[in-house]
């Protein structure tokens, strides 16, 4: 399934923006995240369409998986 | 003993008081609240002669503790017509604070059409007549201040839109990079400027300095409280990279980013002007992406901004006035918001006000969307000269608005909502609706649990639990704006479970006093309380606590979320 993958703050660094990856049916936001090699601990936000996800959120064909550390302003 | 300095401006004369009793265990908000409630009559016209302008430095100001310089202003403000608390950073608080000045006091209005130049020193007050610099801005009152007084004088001065006594009129005051802050929110410079001061300079030779009662106390208190803030993700490491504008994809993402006027929640330019770019950019023209708006900052969220040239454009630029002319009037040229940013400053106006201001106005037809060009020359040359134009922009979004008979109007309390859809965070809508303040981020800031994460999570679309965490957070943020801290020292409180002791500890080491955590929560009541009262007897209702109509009558994309609070939920917030 296609999944659109964005990425923000110093998670860009040496990886990407934004891309389109394919990932097997089935896949949850773990899988994606440990496949850009991170891991649980470092993710501060998760956002699936928009939403606040687990990680262990199953995927669907064609959804936007944002990635965020913790950060914050105000 | 701290001292209360009052300076009448209607006979000129100064006045020293000991600070009584009942306020020794005052700071910052806490007491410029008390003052404003206590000797300003609520009905009076916030520009006349019965309401007085109140400086107060924190409770913990001018201590070594990180992060402890700011400095609160507070009046009856001319925008909303209720009680108003600002702060900021800058040199003047930590300065009033070793000069063992509790308040400042203005009081009164010149009979004549004199200005004034007020003048701080260890032997008091100082009231001289100014002609040199009225009708000059900001930058150039810095520079000739520093000429006359040196570079480590403390200074806070309005531009012509304090002389003009336009309601979006902001308090400046020099930072450590001999470049400015402002008391941003609520038309407190055109109260300076009904009273006919342009600036205030202090100078601290002489002082006799903070005592801190306790000092190993304090010490070991200090050094938990800054670890805290350094281990902190967002105050450690996410605040000093990408500055507060790190939010513009993050609420974009989250559909809570206000676009064109508030009609939808994300911002197909927003790659343009996000934090991640303008690091890039601020890098690459050799800015600096981290910088203390006071001395002792440990976070520096703050950043110098350079042009094409790698000249010094701005610094200070905060996220709120990226999004508000970025997303909300669609202008994608960062260094046309930053050139807005820097002549904002200049001027004296509030970056938010104004921002949300321009939005009403492109959706009246006064200038196209996105067209930042325009927007820069209505701000230099309608704003900038006072013209009937500038002067409807610069009385902010509610004026606009009513000027051109607009129905999309987000302000609260006539204050402009700033940078967070409160249909997609919801959280941050109670706190725009309740707080005594107009719409006021900053007073409760829901987005740190209902979007980072941050003290938990809420659900930033649902109703549970919102007016509860804005109630808790209004109540904690009361007493934060009341010890010097910035407000940022949240984040860090909200997660770290040592963070919140140590600030009492440094409280009480400096006074030696026996706050406890109760003590604090009671002291925010007690503001949030003091501050509702004087809006009451100032003629507001809860009917005042409500957000615009059309934030129930237009969903916003992409989550087509509405407001949908009953009054009587809104109203819940005052059950403490
Ligand atoms: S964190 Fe930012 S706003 Fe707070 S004191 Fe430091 S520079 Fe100023």
């Amino acid at each position: 399934m296609l999944i659109t993958v964005k990425l923000f703050a110093h998670f860009r660094n040496g990886r990407f923006k934004e891309a389109e990856r394919t990932y097997p049916d089935g896949a949850d936001c773990l899988h994606v995240i440990h496949s850009l090699d991170f891991t649980a601990r470092d993710m501060g936000i998760v956002m699936v369409n928009g939403l606040h996800a687990a990680l262990d959120r199953t995927l669907q064909d064609r959804d936007t998986l944002a990635l965020f550390p913790l950060v914050g302003g105000g | 003993m701290d001292r209360i300095l009052r300076v009448n401006l209607t006979d000129l004369t100064t006045r020293s008081e000991e600070t009584p009793a009942a306020w020794a265990g005052l700071g910052g908000r806490a007491l410029t609240s008390t003052i404003v409630a206590k000797e300003v009559p609520p009905a009076c016209h916030p520009l006349g002669p019965n309401n007085k302008l109140v400086f107060a430095p924190g409770l913990l100001s001018g201590t070594s503790a990180s992060n402890s310089g700011r400095l609160s202003c507070g009046a009856k403000s001319p925008l909303t017509g209720g009680i108003k608390e600002s702060n900021v950073g800058g040199t003047a608080a930590q300065m009033f604070a070793r000069l063992g000045i509790k308040a400042l006091v203005l009081e009164g209005v010149p009979q004549g059409d004199a200005w004034y130049g007020l003048r701080v020193t260890k032997d008091g007050v100082e009231i001289r007549e100014e002609r040199e610099l009225v009708g000059s801005n900001n930058f150039a009152v810095l520079d000739v201040l520093e000429a006359r007084h040196g570079k480590k004088a403390g200074v806070i001065s309005i531009g012509t839109a304090g002389e003009m006594r336009v309601t979006a009129a902001n308090i400046s005051v020099r930072d450590p990079s001999g470049k400015l802050r402002s008391h941003g929110r609520g038309g407190l410079g055109a109260v300076m400027g009904s009273k006919r001061v342009k600036f205030i300079t202090l100078e601290e030779e002489g002082a006799p300095g903070i005592q801190i009662a306790d000092p190993e106390k304090f010490k070991a208190a200090s050094r938990v409280f800054t670890k805290a803030l350094m281990d902190h993700p967002v105050s450690g490491t996410g605040l000093p990279t990408y500055g507060t504008n790190v939010l513009v994809n993050i609420l974009h993402e989250a559909g809570g980013l206000p676009t064109r006027n508030f009609t939808a929640g994300r911002f197909d330019g927003h790659d343009s002007i996000c934090g991640e770019t303008m690091h890039d950019t601020i890098v690459a023209r050799g800015g600096k992406p981290r910088h203390g708006c006071h001395a002792g900052c440990v976070i520096q969220c703050s950043q110098v901004y350079n042009d094409k040239e790698g000249k010094y454009l701005t610094s200070g630029f905060e996220y709120e006035t990226i999004w508000g002319l970025g997303a909300n009037c669609t202008i994608t040229d960062l260094d046309d918001i930053a050139m807005a940013d820097s002549i904002m400053d200049d001027l004296g106006i509030d970056s938010i006000e104004t921002a949300v201001a321009f939005g009403v106005a492109m959706e009246a037809g006064i200038l196209p969307w996105g067209d930042g060009k325009e927007m820069l020359r209505i701000l230099r040359e309608e704003v900038g000269r006072g013209t009937a134009l500038g002067r409807v922009i610069a009385s902010g979004a509610g004026a606009v608005g009513r000027t051109y008979g607009i129905t999309r109007v987000p302000v609260v309390k006539n204050q402009g909502i700033p940078a967070y859809d409160p249909r997609s965070v919801k959280g941050i809508g109670i706190t725009y609706a309740t707080t005594p303040m107009g719409a006021d981020h900053t007073a409760g800031y829901t987005i740190a649990t209902n979007i980072l994460n941050v003290g938990g999570q809420v659900d930033p679309l649902r109703k549970d639990g919102q007016v509860e965490l804005s109630r808790n957070l209004q109540i904690a943020t009361a007493a934060i704006d009341s010890t010097g801290m910035c407000i940022f020292v949240a984040f860090p409180a909200l997660d770290v479970p040592e963070c919140l002791p140590a600030l009492i500890d440094m409280i009480n080491a400096r006074f030696g006093a026996a706050l406890t955590g109760d003590d604090v929560a009671e002291l925010g009541k007690t503001v949030l309380k003091t501050e509702r009262a004087f809006n009451m007897a100032a003629g507001m209702t809860p009917v005042h606590d409500r957000l615009p109509e059309f934030f129930r009558t237009d969903p916003v994309a992409p989550h087509n979320a509405v407001w949908d609070f009953s009054d009587e939920e809104v109203d819940a917030f005052w059950n403490f």
